[in-house]
């Protein structure tokens, strides 16, 4: 028999090493330590109920437990064999207590789509996928569908785009399968320029014959002959399984010509992009697949009319072929089962930030930030507040307290001024300051920009400007209505997704946090204590008994002051290193 | 290697693989120990080749009958590097944070005597095919 | 014509399908202002980005603005081209655009000829709230083209112009967002690129970073210095234009006013370079003739088609891109440099002057005419032929300067001997004008008779690619024509697989020849005026008592006094040239 005690930081806060102390003691009391181990674990992302202590083989999940509560666990459950029952934990619907974890609902807040072969399988041994229904789906297709059945499966499941536009991935299917050419191509968009995001990193390493057979069931149903991945060349590990994958594929007929004896040819090759954020935008990343300058064009044309090589090209990112096998094998109607009325099955996030269990995630559509944050997340890392989520990576916005019960779809986030994007997702606690990450995306975006339109090229350097104005502390109330004209105008007039979305930081910061920009400005202080120019450090004449080591040690010479009297500093001069607080013995400095 | 041809040249392959897998996800009678290691991106990143390698060999020297695979990311960015052990017969659990010392640990406690040691992962979410 | 209905600021337009909202607008009179937009309708050119975001309109029910030069009309659409939004928007990316440009408006080559310019004026703007960094570049100087990158707006035209229209692949799109600017590759300087300096890129910059090296200071200086005689010749197509700076409708034909102001201006001889193209013809029909008559006496080696040499954007083309085909054009120097040429010998030696005490002054549409005087092949002891090429525009400015307003001029004449010339050299000024004025005097010298009928309608016209048989008495003569550089080479390669056979084929490097060239007024995009001075140059050529090369008797008293006969020695010497390969210096570089 084993204890397991969650040894997460949440949970250790909550004296769960005591908890495992008390338990090895009681069990040697009791002679048992031979018998039941105690193990501590790493986080079941349960921190809100935590402590928590789970038996094993029998599943029980105790929840909320308390160091005096051992000696009771092991008499009880341990050698009689009874739970304890007022340690289980109740559910919140019907206020029963559940007994074995595996009936949680807890466990179901995740669910693994995208994400179900992902560490289960060996992604370089193409029969492992085989053995896990792989090719199943194709070999359905190309046997016992037409085309405009295939398309229908998948508009009817409700599948949209992964890669942050949400655009039905039917609907983008039949398009391309109405226009007519010699030609099309299906490529895959695998540039995932998010900086937080690498979920189609992982599909790609660990499941990437998912994505071969979704791109061949992809061509089959638009007509096309010929795909295309478009890997962004710093991914060697995503490339190299590819490849070894590709290979595998050709060899055992499931690329190439007569695909199962259908008549049906279809074959993949690689594309290397350099990583450019822009070159997400299709219209970028066809340019780019062409040799030419990576930048967006105007649409329409869409690339289903004229895309790579001005054929019919439809583009679809990683996470969304990752789900289109499961589609066909399992049926539209399971699949649009899960989710919410308008964002149908599950949506990986990278989750990241202040939170406890930073990870890979894949959650059914629907569920609230709450939920993720502190059931699967673990809640925030050292006990501190929570103060903002960032979603949708560099050009979404930040979203706070009041939406933490907001259920996550397309809509819903869009509708509360960040998106989906592709699911990069930033916990902030209190020691972040809205105005400094705001600046810090904004200088994301200033990098990536393609510089084809105005509004993006001039207009977010000029948002970034402004906004290091406010953090060194000379930003004036008319900068902040220049930054909201300003961000609505680049939202409203910018070419491509990049700059309509680019101001999102800005706006939701705004829109969020209010007060925290007018104290930037007003006050000139910043209460997360990031921006240094906004950082005053004071000798409190009361402590300091004059003993000079500040002064000594000040790299610009700004503390003066008498051997044995209170020290002064000088504003002007101090650059706020920090080395006096350090050296002073008495702490007689602080930070205001 | 022999092309599938045809939906029942897959469906054959895919029947011997699930069989093979099968074994692999229950261990087997002989008591083969089945490990998998995360080896994406991040995990490699955070040491699990050198882990792997190690636990291969040590496996090895000390007699334990194992068989390893490397597979894709298991998403616990947080505890990398990650691995799977399934002792024969029994649910597969997953330690993170796992270096050579809490490999050694793995091998001599865990994969030789099923005691549990510290690091597990307790798995949180639902597998669609359950 | 399928049609849909659409409103455009209330107006109800029953308009084109497929069709832009900014066309739609424009055809209903409904103005949208634009930058980067920029279109060539007669030669089938745009420029459609969409990257400038100035010609923004609101369209009911779509959740961003929408750009008027790239949005399809639809049925049903309501658009407002001025709503409170739009004008927001708009004003805000125009203080944006200006946020990041220079401000010396006071002293650039623009100045009140600046697109940019125009529409802060029209927006209003006095303040620019944006305030902040700005992009700023290493300023690059060719013998005729300079680039001042900093003024760089991103509308892409030049880069297009020179992609699309001339594929010469000298400017591109360079570095990422704000740093982003137009460039030859790796940020080399223009004269290492492929350019050549043909100046498309100038006539559609629609603000100061491109413009022609501004010559007019060296000129007035010269004509300062009392020791020099300066003459000045000027090209055909500068007459059926200049008179656009002066507020005349295109296509106004101002040769004597034109006279008078350069006398005015202090010119010492005032004379022509018609006369030189004149002798052009002499020297390249006589060439072209020698060539066909070899042919047709069974010569394999002969070198047909000839190509014609007059437009130096042209040769500095081929000589990059068609290396192998450098004994191919004509060896005839360009009616510039063969002016050039007998002015600083013949006419030299009749003043009894020394040619260093002799400046000559070119006006020309061109600002590759720039580059060309200043080829070493040109110069004597590095005494150039043609001391200063004005373009058109300088010479407006020119005149300006000493106040001369041209619509108040007498007409006056040219100076002789090199002021005469025939309505074959003014047509040079026209696509296919060069070819009818060698077809005038070849067909004469060829077959020994007399014209029926001057007039080859068959070569004229503004499709960028042209072809024609003319009939040299039972014998026929395919001539090719093409101007753009694109067309050009479309039409060389398809002679190079053997799909077309021609004996002749000339090519400009502009739109529509030497009057759509780049140191003409700017026409900023509007082909209309092309048109009109099209239709100029021709009314000029009718109106000439003399209309065949040959027959300029001016000309026939040079071969008499001086040459001896065309492609004698002294024509050898004087006025033919050779060309180089310079396809290395590019694969090197790049």
């Amino acid at each position: 028999m084993h204890l397991l005690i969650c040894g997460g930081t949440g949970c250790s806060a909550s004296k769960s090493q005591e908890i495992a102390d008390n338990l090895k003691i009681t069990l040697k009391d009791k002679g048992l330590e031979n018998e039941v181990q105690v193990i501590l674990t790493g986080c079941f992302g349960f921190c809100e109920k935590g402590p928590i202590v789970k038996i094993m083989p029998d599943n029980t999940f105790y929840t909320e437990v308390k160091p005096e509560d051992a000696r009771e666990i092991i008499e009880e459950h341990v050698i009689k064999g009874r739970k304890v029952t007022r340690l289980l934990y109740s559910d919140p619907e019907n206020d029963q207590r559940v007994a074995d974890s595996k009936h949680m609902g807890f466990y179901k807040k995740q669910m693994r789509i995208a994400l179900r072969n992902c560490g289960f399988i060996d992604p370089q041994n193409i029969e492992e996928y085989i053995g896990e229904d792989g090719y199943a789906a194709l070999a359905k297709c190309l046997g016992e569908m037409t085309p405009e059945q295939v398309i229908n499966e998948i508009k009817l499941s409700g599948l949209r785009g992964r890669g942050g536009g949400g655009f039905p991935t039917g609907l983008k299917w039949e398009i391309a399968s109405k226009n007519h050419a010699d030609q099309k191509y299906v490529v895959c968009n695998a540039d995932e320029g998010d900086p937080g995001a690498f979920m189609d990193r992982s599909i790609l390493e660990g499941d990437p014959h998912s994505v071969l057979e979704a791109m061949t069931i992809n061509g089959y149903a638009i007509g096309a002959t010929k795909g295309l991945i478009y890997i962004r060349a710093e991914y060697p590990l995503a490339i190299q399984r590819l490849l070894t994958a590709i290979d595998q594929s050709r060899e055992y007929g499931l690329l190439g010509e007569d695909i199962l004896g259908s008549g049906f040819n279809f074959d993949i090759e690689l594309r290397y992009g350099a990583g450019a954020f822009v070159c997400g935008e299709e219209t970028a990343l066809i340019h780019s697949m062409e040799g030419k300058r990576g930048e967006p064009t105007f649409k329409p044309p869409f690339p289903a009319q004229s895309g790579y090589n001005n054929k019919p090209t439809n583009v679809n990112n990683v996470e969304t072929y990752a789900n289109v096998p499961i589609i066909i094998n399992k049926g539209a109607a399971w699949f649009s089962s899960i989710g919410t009325e308008k964002s149908k099955g599950t949506k990986v996030f990278a989750l990241a930030g202040q939170i406890n269990n930073v990870g890979l995630i894949e959650v059914p559509m629907g569920i609230t930030l709450r939920e993720v944050i502190y059931e699967i997340g673990g809640g925030i890392k050292g006990g501190k507040e929570f103060k903002a989520v960032q979603t949708g990576g560099p050009s979404g916005g930040c979203l706070t307290k009041k939406h933490l019960d907001t259920p996550i779809d397309y809509d819903n986030l869009i509708a509360a001024g960040s998106m989906m994007g592709s699911g990069g997702m930033v916990v902030m606690d209190e020691t972040s300051c809205m105005v400094a990450i705001a600046k810090f995306y904004l200088e994301f975006t200033v990098e990536e920009s393609c510089g084809k339109c105005s509004p993006c090229r001039i207009g977010n350097k000029r948002l970034y400007e402004i906004l290091e104005k406010i953090t060194k502390g000379n930003g004036t109330m008319e900068d902040l209505d220049n930054l909201r004209n300003l961000a609505g105008v680049i939202k409203d007039t910018a070419l491509c997704g990049l700059g309509q979305t680019s101001p999102n930081p800005v706006l939701s910061t705004i829109d969020n946090f209010y007060d925290e920009y007018v104290e930037h400005i007003k006050d000139k202080k910043c209460r997360a204590g990031v921006c240094k120019s906004l950082m005053r450090y004071i000798i409190d004449p009361e402590q300091c008994v004059g003993c000079t080591a500040c002064a000594r040690n000040c790299p610009v010479n700004a503390i003066k002051g008498e051997k044995k009297l209170p020290h002064l500093i000088n504003q002007e001069l101090c650059i706020k290193c920090g080395a006096c607080i350090e050296r002073c013995k008495f702490g007689a400095i602080s930070i205001q | 290697m022999t092309k599938i041809k045809s939906l029942a040249d897959l469906r054959a392959m895919k029947q011997s693989v699930q069989e093979k897998l099968d074994t692999r996800v229950k261990g087997t009678e002989e008591g083969l120990v089945q490990v998998k290691v995360a080896m994406a991106t991040c995990g490699i990143a955070a040491g699990a080749k050198q882990v792997m390698d190690y636990m291969m060999e040590e496996t090895e020297k000390r007699g334990i009958n194992a068989v390893f695979t490397q597979t894709g990311c298991m998403g616990y960015c947080h505890a990398e590097p990650t691995i799977e052990v399934t002792r024969p017969g029994e649910d597969p659990v997953v330690f993170g944070y796992v270096d050579i010392k809490k490999a050694d640990q793995i091998i001599e406690k865990y994969i030789k005597d099923g005691e549990l040691v510290d690091g597990v992962i307790p798995v949180n979410y639902e597998k669609i095919k359950d | 014509m399928e049609t849909v209905q659409i409103t455009i600021d209330n107006k109800v337009l029953s308009v084109e399908k497929g069709q832009t909202i900014l066309k739609a607008a424009r055809k209903a009179g409904i103005y949208i202002p634009t930058l980067c937009y920029y279109e060539l309708n007669g030669v089938g050119f745009e420029n459609r980005p969409g990257g400038c975001r100035v010609c923004v309109v609101e369209v009911e029910g779509r959740k961003n603005l929408a750009p008027a030069c790239a949005t399809e009309v639809m049925e049903g659409m309501v658009v407002h081209t001025h709503s409170l939004r739009v004008v927001n928007a708009r004003r805000t990316v125009v203080e944006l655009i200006l946020s990041d440009h220079p401000a010396d408006c006071l002293i650039c080559p623009k100045n009140g000829k600046c697109e940019l310019q125009a529409l802060a004026q029209k927006l209003g703007i006095r303040d620019i709230p944006y305030q902040g960094a700005k992009s700023t570049y290493r300023k690059d100087l060719s013998p005729a083209i300079i680039r001042d990158v900093d003024k760089c707006v991103m509308c892409r035209r030049c880069e297009s112009v020179c992609n699309v229209w001339q594929t010469v692949g000298a400017l591109s799109a360079i570095n990422r967002g704000f740093d982003a600017v137009v460039a030859p590759a790796f940020e080399q300087d223009l004269v290492e690129s492929p350019c050549t300096m043909c100046g498309q890129c100038v006539q559609a910059c629609p603000v100061g970073a491109l413009s022609e090296v501004d010559q007019t200071r060296q000129v007035i200086t010269a004509i300062n210095d009392t020791k020099k005689t300066v003459i000045v010749q000027t090209a055909p197509a500068v007459r059926v234009a200049l008179g656009e700076e002066f507020g005349m409708e295109p296509g106004s034909i101002v040769t004597g006013q034109m006279v008078a102001a350069l006398r005015r201006i202090g010119f010492d001889y005032v004379f022509d370079t018609d006369f030189a193209a004149d002798l052009t013809i002499m020297e390249e029909g006589t060439e072209l003739l020698g060539r066909i008559s070899k042919f047709m006496n069974g010569d394999k080696n002969v070198k047909l088609p000839i190509l014609t040499s007059c437009c130096p954007g042209w040769v500095n083309f081929f000589e990059t891109n068609y290396p192998d085909m450098l004994d191919v054009p004509s060896t005839a120097k360009s009616p510039q440099q063969m002016f050039g040429a007998v002015a600083k010998n013949y006419f030299a030696n009749k003043l009894g002057i020394k040619r260093e005490d002799m400046v000559v002054v070119s006006i020309m549409p061109c600002v590759a005419k720039k580059f060309e005087c200043q080829r070493d092949e040109f110069k004597e002891e590095g005494n150039p032929d043609v001391d200063y090429a004005l373009t058109t525009r300088e010479l407006a400015e020119l005149m300006k300067i000493f106040n001369i307003k041209l619509n108040n001029l007498p007409e006056e004449d040219f100076d002789n001997p090199l002021g005469e010339s025939t309505g074959a050299a003014v047509i040079f000024g026209s696509t296919g004008g060069v070819i009818e004025a060698a077809t005038r005097t070849a067909y004469e010298l060829f077959t020994g008779k007399s014209l029926p009928k001057v007039d080859f309608t068959e070569l004229r016209g503004l499709d960028g690619i042209r072809s024609a048989e003319v009939d040299f008495d039972g014998t026929p003569i395919k001539i090719g024509i093409a101007h753009g550089l694109a067309n050009a080479r479309k039409l060389l390669d398809s002679v190079k697989r053997g799909e077309e056979n021609f004996h002749a084929i000339e090519i400009m490097a502009c739109p529509g020849g030497c009057i759509g060239g780049a140191g003409q007024p700017f026409h900023h995009g509007d082909f209309e005026i092309i048109k009109r001075r099209h239709e100029a140059i021709y009314r000029e050529d009718e109106g000439k008592p003399i209309r065949k090369s040959h027959e300029n008797p001016y000309i026939k008293k040079l071969y008499s006094e001086w040459l001896g006969e065309p492609c004698g020695e002294i024509s050898h010497h004087l006025l033919h040239t050779h060309y180089f390969d310079k396809s290395k210096q590019i694969e090197i570089e790049g």
